[in-house]
């Protein structure tokens, strides 16, 4: 049977595996993207994959500490999209 | 058709702003408190607050921000270098070396001790010089 503790890692490693797919299937989007919001969706997604990656990280470790960065990292992903997202707008209308 | 000079403008990232704003100023001031003995601090806290007018620079326009931030940005960075100099001075006038953290305790009904030093005000002069450095540089470079 498997303890709580156990349970906690293995669920752990198994979300890290996966937000790890997401982030490589991204990273494809990103590299091969035909057009400019195809990429900047691949980064936003690839930006908010590590949010995720660092929650469960702190989650697995115990460090709550870590959930700050966390909110911090989805912040500055959320303004460096709409950031790309005016400029995209920008190209567009010229 | 959209006739081609319409600024851009999204209610939807309007409307979000108004709130976002809030929550983001809040969280750095959260960072800029606990800095001293979590992970936070100055630096973070005013990267954030930072971010925030940026954000609203850009929902809005740069000067509803500027308008908004009261404060000229560079008059931030002089005050806030101010702010952590004056921290700095008060160790040398208590007769030790420049920026040695004093500390005061400050009795606070109900809530027991608390504990006020100079390293909160040096903490609160690098928040203030963040935020205008951050300032001075996105909105000049958004005004062009």
């Amino acid at each position: 049977m498997l303890g709580d503790f156990e349970l906690l890692t293995l669920t752990s490693n198994l979300v890290l595996g996966m937000l790890i797919l997401t982030m490589m299937l991204s990273f494809i989007r990103l590299v091969r993207g035909p057009s400019l919001p195809d990429r900047v969706v691949a980064l936003d997604l690839i930006g908010s994959t590590v949010a995720g990656i660092i929650a469960v990280y702190a989650v697995a470790n115990r460090q709550p500490i870590f959930v700050d960065v966390a909110i911090v990292m989805a912040l500055v992903i959320f303004l460096g999209t709409i950031a790309f997202a005016r400029f995209v707008e920008k190209r567009i209308t010229r | 058709m959209v006739p081609e000079t319409t600024p851009i403008v999204s209610l939807i990232l309007r409307t979000a702003t108004r709130y976002v704003f809030a929550v983001m100023l809040l969280l750095s001031i959260f960072l800029l408190l606990r800095g001293h003995n979590e992970p936070g601090g100055g630096f973070i806290g005013g990267l954030v607050a930072g971010i925030a007018f940026v954000l609203y620079a850009i929902a809005f326009d740069v000067e509803s921000a500027r308008t908004l931030l009261r404060i000229e940005p560079r008059v931030l960075v002089g005050s806030g270098l101010l702010m952590a100099a004056f921290a700095g001075i008060i160790a040398l006038a208590l007769g030790d070396p420049f920026l040695t953290g004093e500390w005061a305790t400050i009795p606070i009904p109900l809530l027991g001790d608390t504990y006020l030093g100079t390293p909160f005000i040096f903490d609160v002069g690098v928040y203030l010089v963040v935020i205008g450095i951050t300032l001075v540089i996105v909105l000049t470079l958004a005004e062009e």
